[in-house]
């Protein structure tokens, strides 16, 4: 947007640069139509006018959703789910700790009983977010079962907030997303669960928003989590899963640490995409 | 992403209004290649790539083998076909074993990218190969790192060297971390002892597992660098999810600067994910990809065909 007046070259900048965050080509185009419509509306030639106008779309368009967080059940069961490494356990470290600070109680439930050190790696998370945490009790236990287990010790122990770690599963893989179903069922015959958020990876790509569909159909998501926005990726493909499939970001985690975890401000998010 | 029909689909479309034209025109191909460039960004290959690849294709597709031919549309996604595995690289790449061994292998990349899982896998693989693996964790960064490469060690049956416990406390200790910071021991002093241990066993591959680490981490990327003069490893693989988007180019730009490698590992490709990074990567580093990752199992791994990754990425 280095130029005195909008020319070809800053249309081919502005697509550029949308493509480079993520957003993918079909999204791209319907963003730079909207703007060419809205640069001839007002008549004007001032690339500084255009950076606005974009500025003002993605920040109008990435917030019509709520993304207010419902966690007045008590307790309020929490479900993390997402495919395999984006952040899912350690964003529960971070949500325990960011509850912890107002004043909510936390338990979380380890009900990845899979992956390598899983649970290890929760008790760790657990600690530091002054969180208590249900263990599997045997090698291998029905996650489901893990799930109930911590559901049923926060309603004994009146534990206002659960989150319930889960494995990491690629979309594809149906049995695995069957599990996930089950889990939430066995859940639900317990008491209502509050939120199912997604976790998505920032680095990800357009294959985002086919994880978003089919956690939603399998798992009926509530609200999604973007990680890693620490990174040089911007994440544009969370507007398409937005716009596609109606579910607000409601947390954005920006690195590894247990205080790196936000709320979701579109003009933040647009900032860190468009500077 | 929507698919309508697959690539030679859409061409054919492009091709229908210019049977019996003869030589084709820029303006002819102009659909052809836009298509092109819309399939390759619907693979999430980066915008740089795509623009240099479909230049390139257009000046082929200009040509005369796509004009004389039967069957324009085919020839032209032959064409896309033939560039994209000549960049994806002609054969599979095999490990560089050391005349003198232990054979040092570094892992690298990203958070969650499937380092300490490959490392497993490699383990289990060599050991059955007859090799005698050790695995070194110096991941003392990620919550309980040693521990799960202690598990993933005992699933594959390979001893791991694990001086340093991580980082497992209440308080967060990384190095990372500021001031406080750095007491959870140092991953360049654990490769190094490593180093000694392996020579001292007569393991003859040593398999370094190292924390994830965003491109833009400058301090924990000399880190790595600094792993990597310690050990003066054979082989460096990058660990690359094939789920990454646009930011695969700057990611391993940075890695290549921090650390560099000798070789690419693409990772979860048991899933939909069209892995355009696979051409980003490649293209941009000129390192060749070496092994696919397919799955969560020590045995889910494969070499890398590029033919094959050719054929997914253009959803043929
Ligand atoms: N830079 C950065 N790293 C993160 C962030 N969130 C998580 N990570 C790192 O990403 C890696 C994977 O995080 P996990 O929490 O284990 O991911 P997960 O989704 O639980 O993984 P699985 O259970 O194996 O599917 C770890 O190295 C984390 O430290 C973030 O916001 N920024
Ligand atoms: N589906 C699938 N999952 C994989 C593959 N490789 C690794 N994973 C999973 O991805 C997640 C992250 O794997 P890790 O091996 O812990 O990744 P890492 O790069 O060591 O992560 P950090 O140490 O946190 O940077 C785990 O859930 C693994 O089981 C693969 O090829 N396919
Ligand atoms: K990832
Ligand atoms: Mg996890
Ligand atoms: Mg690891």
């Amino acid at each position: 947007f280095a130029r005195k007046t909008i020319d070809d070259a800053t249309w081919d900048d502005l697509e550029d640069a949308l493509i480079t965050a993520d957003f993918g080509p079909d999204l791209t185009e319907s963003i730079v139509a909207e703007l060419r419509a809205s640069v001839r509306r007002f008549n004007t030639t001032d690339p500084a006018d255009l950076r606005r106008m974009l500025r003002e779309t993605l920040e109008e368009r990435l917030s019509t959703l709520d993304p207010t967080l419902h966690l007045s059940n008590r307790p309020a069961v929490v479900l993390v789910v997402g495919v395999n490494g984006v952040g899912k356990t350690t964003t529960i470290g971070k949500f325990a700790k960011f509850l912890g600070n107002y004043g909510r109680s936390v338990i979380v439930g380890a009900a990845d009983t899979f992956r390598a050190a899983a649970v290890e790696q929760l008790a760790t998370w657990a600690e530091r977010g002054g969180a208590a945490i249900q263990r599997p009790q045997q090698q291998g236990q029905d996650p489901a079962s893990v799930a109930f287990q911590t559901v049923e010790r926060a309603q004994r122990e009146g534990i206002e907030i659960v989150l319930i770690d889960t494995a990491g599963r690629l979309q594809t893989k149906s049995g695995l997303m069957d599990e996930l179903g089950k889990i939430k069922r066995v859940v639900e015959k317990q008491t209502e669960i509050a939120e199912v958020l997604l976790v998505l990876d920032a680095t990800t790509g357009q294959n985002g928003l086919a994880q978003a569909q089919a956690f939603i159909e399998h798992a009926g998501v509530t609200g999604l989590v973007l990680t890693k926005l620490d990174g040089s990726a911007k994440g544009g493909f969370v507007l398409s899963v937005q716009e596609k499939t109606g579910i607000p970001i409601k947390l954005v985690g920006q690195g590894e640490g247990i205080g790196d975890l936000t709320g979701f401000t579109p003009h933040v998010f647009v900032t860190n995409l468009i500077g | 992403m929507a698919t309508f029909g697959n690539l030679t689909d859409r061409l054919v479309d492009t091709f229908k209004n210019l049977r019996g034209k003869g030589k084709l025109s820029p303006a002819d191909v102009d659909g052809t290649v836009r298509e092109i460039r819309r399939a390759l960004l619907d693979a999430d290959v980066s915008l740089d790539v795509v623009k240099d690849f479909t230049s390139k294709v257009r000046e082929r597709a200009l040509g005369d083998e796509v004009s004389k031919a039967l069957n324009p549309a085919q020839q032209v996604v032959q064409i896309v076909n033939d560039e994209l595995v000549a960049i994806l690289g002609g054969e599979a790449r095999r490990i560089q074993f050391s005349k003198n061994p232990p054979t040092v292998i570094m892992l690298a990349g990203l958070q969650g990218a499937g380092k300490t899982t490959l490392a497993g896998k490699l383990a289990k693989w060599l050991a059955k190969e007859n090799h005698t693996p050790l695995l070194v964790a110096a991941d003392l960064q990620r919550p309980n790192a040693v521990t799960q490469l202690k598990v993933v060690g005992e699933q594959a049956g390979v001893p791991v060297f694990a001086p340093e416990p991580g980082n497992v406390g209440a308080e967060d200790a990384a190095p990372s971390r500021g001031f406080f910071g750095g007491t959870v021991g140092n991953p360049v002093k654990v490769a190094k002892d490593a180093m000694k241990f392996a020579r001292d066993k007569q393991y003859d591959v040593v398999i370094v597992d190292t924390a994830g680490r965003l491109g833009v981490d400058q301090e924990l990327m000399k880190q790595a660098a600094d792993i990597r003069k310690a050990i003066d490893p054979d082989e460096v693989f990058f660990v690359i999810d094939a789920m990454i988007g646009q930011d695969a180019v700057a990611t391993a730009k940075a890695f290549q600067e921090g650390v560099d490698f000798t070789a690419v590992v693409l990772t979860k490709l048991d899933g939909d994910a069209r892995g355009g990074a696979a051409l980003s990567v490649a293209s941009v580093t000129g390192r060749p990809i070496i092994f696919a990752s397919t799955g969560e199992g020590l045995d889910d791994f494969e070499p890398f065909y590029p033919d094959r990754m050719a054929s997914r990425i253009l959803d043929l």
